[in-house]
């Protein structure tokens, strides 16, 4: 099974392969979460939810639901 | 030479784009709405160089042109308008150097309508400080565009921005990338269809659900039918359209753009550990919140005196300049006693704005928005809840048009039903009035009661709106999906400019709007307080003077005359230092002939208002409100403030006014007329700490704002909700009233 955004533990990177487009509102695309961009884990919230995300170089909070529609590949070193 | 141009200044959010517009403007700005929609419209006049004045407009911050919400939608509708009086002359894309990526993306679209369009970059001191440089030249050739590199913190490069808007003409208005290749043959269809037309513009007419109110209807109609794609197929298709725009983005910063990650000093990341913490963040919020109830308190309390008495000496001398008879007694009884019941509060309110606009400034709003997430949900509220509910502390109004960036339809609902429950300021000065009087002033652990009773109203406004959230999640059966996507912008010092304009353009806003009503609602009060409806109010005179012939001084008004005494009594002690018992029993006896007359006056004067139109309207409530522990008087400014709640003050200050003639110095203050006050049967105080209790909790349930209730109506189209929120919240707030007084009487 390939790993979504919401897999990401703290500090770890990933590159997003895939996007789900009926589960994604447009606005999270725009602001830079598309397929190739890079995308790190920097903080989740208290009981682990919404995530703090820096996407592109946007930093950005999402919930863990709407970041399981996000597939990525993970960036294992560093 | 002496002409005007239109100006659009356009961006994403927290890019410093209303820095911008004050740098330009200056004061020279004004704030309106839109025509029929409540959404902000900021203009301004600024001088360009040559004699060139430009009109700016200062638009709602977007991040594409892809609305998903009122205020986006007038952005939409204003460049689309070509036969707008604000339709500009020139685009000027605000944008800010640490996410120049992301800004880009709506420039590429504003530059697809083939408007001159500027690029401002701001923030540029960042750049140093965050290694990133960049090739101006380069990217201004591929971009088609020129460029503005300015810092509004620093007030570096506006001349120069100024200078590029005058010369707005030689901005090159051809689109930087060719969006139309992402689907060839249905875009090659759609400019056959419509060859006069701008091909982006027909894609947006397609793709946004606006209301294109001013533009021309039958030419939008006919685009609107041209769907030959499912909606489904249309929004892969902007998917596409915005990675192809930011593959173009991409190779233009690739070389135009260069960051050397190293050179980061990284405060976020230290700032944001601290303060979304799952403990400190939670500690750190409520700390902050302690320290602006303090604050509102400290800080206001040598303004708030001085108002206060500004206004009890104004009415003074109005009554003493000016000739006997009504016009007179309207201002100093009405209008005057109704103001100064409002502009007291200026201090507070200001004091609320400041410390709201610094925390929205600062980019610690977020981090509340992105620690309270999880814990809102569960109240069937969203993370973004939690900015209407902390600035509905200002004015629900606003609040609840904040609500608009949330997501889920279902969320929204209930935060706009619940946002009321917040403590608006105009609960403030009710508050702030009763607790005076019956919280004693002691500290506790250096933390006085009377904050932290105001605290603790704060708390119950919180809790109860959070509370009703969760059952009207229970209740509501709505399925609508949840989105949430939140910005963490970077933390910045706040501009003292920009804190400060929003606090005067606030603070105007709520005095002019609430003053209008409380001018009015004075002035009948007082009008209908001045008109008798029997023979007891034209004979008020001989009644009371022939009764006290006849009997005497009643108990009540022996009491009333001992009180005035005493008073007078502590007050000498209190001035002079070395004073003996003879001196005072002689001055007292000296003044007690003047007391005798304030007596009698006042029981003339409350003989008047009892047998007057509102004193028969009081009369007509008192049933309903005397078991919360309220008289008459208090059932009058309970009826007129379902206005709006600050008229109570407003009105009770009118009430007392009129009811007495005399005003002594200890008796001209609002407070003191409050705390003198009677029952007429009983002779005891009104307001002791049970009814005081009772009326605080009254308050803070009760849904009495009528402007609160129009803009529910306009946010979510329909009745059944401010109804609603009416019936349920203001029984509820007499229930416990009910409950508080009747435990602690």
């Amino acid at each position: 099974m390939q790993d979504t955004l919401a897999h990401l533990k703290r500090g770890e990177k990933g590159i997003i392969t895939d996007v789900s487009s009926i589960h994604i509102p447009l606005k999270l695309l725009e602001m830079g979460c598309l397929p190739g961009n890079l995308v790190q884990l920097l903080q989740l919230a208290p009981f682990q939810d919404p995530m703090y995300l820096n996407i592109n170089g946007t930093h950005l909070a999402i919930r863990k639901e709407t970041a399981s529609h996000i597939l990525i590949e993970k960036i294992t070193h560093g | 030479m002496g002409k005007q141009i239109n100006v659009a200044l356009i961006g994403n959010p927290n890019t410093g784009k209303t820095s911008v517009f004050n740098a330009l403007t200056g004061l020279n700005q004004k704030v309106g709405n839109y025509p029929g929609i409540t959404v902000e419209k900021k203009e301004g006049i600024c001088k360009l160089p040559r004699g060139v004045k430009a009109h700016i407009i200062d638009l709602p911050g977007t991040y594409s042109l892809n609305a998903s919400s009122l205020d986006e939608n007038v952005v939409i509708e204003l460049l689309l308008n070509k036969n707008d009086k604000d339709f500009p002359d020139i685009a000027v894309v605000v944008s800010d150097v640490e996410n120049l990526k992301r800004n880009l993306l709506l420039f590429t679209q504003i530059k697809d309508l083939e408007i001159p369009t500027l690029l401002v970059i701001n923030m540029a001191d960042r750049m140093s400080y965050k290694g990133i440089s960049l090739d101006i030249d380069y990217l201004e050739k591929h971009l088609q565009t020129k460029i503005a590199l300015i810092s509004t913190r620093k007030n570096e490069g506006i001349d120069n921005l100024k200078n590029l808007i005058a010369n707005f003409k030689d901005l090159p208005i051809s689109p930087c990338l060719n969006a139309s290749d992402i689907d060839k043959d249905y875009f090659d269809n759609l400019r056959k269809a419509f060859p006069n037309q701008l091909l982006y513009k027909l894609w947006l007419v397609i793709t946004q659900d606006v209301n294109f109110g001013k533009t021309d209807r039958n030419e939008i109609d006919a685009v609107a039918d041209f769907k030959t794609k499912s909606k489904g197929d249309l929004k892969r298709l902007q998917q596409r359209e915005t990675i192809k725009r930011y593959q173009f983005i991409n190779n233009a910063l690739k070389k135009g753009q260069t960051i050397d990650v190293s050179q980061a000093k990284d405060l976020r990341t230290k700032l944001d550990r601290i303060l979304t913490h799952k403990v400190w963040g939670y500690a750190i919020f409520f700390i902050i919140l302690l320290t602006i109830f303090q604050a509102i308190y400290d800080w206001s309390s040598v303004p708030m005196d001085f108002i206060d008495n500004v206004f009890a000496s104004l009415s003074e001398g109005i009554k003493n300049i000016l000739p006997n008879g009504a016009f007179t007694n309207l201002l100093a009884e009405g209008i005057i006693p109704g103001l100064g019941g409002i502009i007291i509060f200026i201090p507070q309110i200001a004091f609320l704005f400041l410390f709201i606009a610094v925390l929205e400034e600062s980019g610690y709003m977020s981090r509340v928005v992105f620690l309270m997430d999880r814990v809102m949900r569960r109240f069937g509220l969203s993370g973004k809840s939690v900015v209407p509910l902390i600035s509905g502390t200002a004015c629900a109004i606003p609040a609840i048009m904040a609500t608009r960036n949330i997501e889920s339809w279902k969320e929204r609902l209930i935060t706009i039903l619940v946002t009321p429950f917040t403590t608006c300021s105009a609960r403030l000065p009710v508050y702030l009035i009763i607790i005076e009087l019956v919280i004693p002033k002691e500290r506790f652990f250096g933390l006085g009661y009377q904050p932290l009773t105001l605290m603790l109203l704060y708390l119950i406004g919180f809790g109860s709106a959070v509370f009703s959230a969760y059952l009207l999640n229970k209740v509501l059966k709505i399925r609508s999906k949840t989105f949430f996507v939140v910005e963490m912008p970077n933390y910045k010092l706040p501009l003292f400019k920009n804190v400060i304009f929003t606090v005067i353009e606030k603070t105007k806003a709520f005095i002019f709007g609430a003053g209008k009503i409380i001018l009015a609602i004075s002035i009948v009060i007082w009008v209908l307080g001045s008109i008798g409806l029997n023979s007891n109010y034209s004979n008020a005179k001989e009644i009371v003077n022939r009764k006290i012939n006849e009997n005497g001084f009643s108990k009540i008004q022996a009491f009333s005359l001992q009180n005035k005494q005493e008073r007078y009594k502590n007050s000498l002690i209190e001035d002079y230092d070395n004073i003996t018992e003879t001196q005072i029993s002689d001055s007292i006896n000296y003044k007690t002939p003047l007391f005798k007359k304030a007596v009698i006056n006042d029981e003339i004067a409350s003989l008047k208002l009892e047998n007057s139109v509102l004193g028969y309207i009081g009369k007509v409530v008192e049933p309903a409100i005397r078991p919360l522990g309220y008289d008459w008087k208090i059932g009058i400014a309970i009826v007129s403030s379902f206005a709006a709640r600050e008229v109570f003050i407003g009105t009770l200050s009118t009430i007392y006014s009129v009811g007495s003639e005399i005003e002594d110095d200890e008796n001209k203050t609002i407070r003191a007329k409050m705390q003198s006050e009677r029952h007429q049967s009983t002779n005891k105080a009104v307001f002791t700490f049970a009814s005081g209790i009772s009326l605080l909790l009254f308050y803070a349930f009760a849904m009495q704002c009528m402007s609160t209730l129009a803009i529910v109506k306009k946010e979510t189209n329909s009745w059944k909700w401010p109804v609603l929120q009416l019936v349920i919240m203001t029984t509820f707030a007499y229930i416990v009233a009910l409950i508080a007084f009747q435990l602690l009487k």
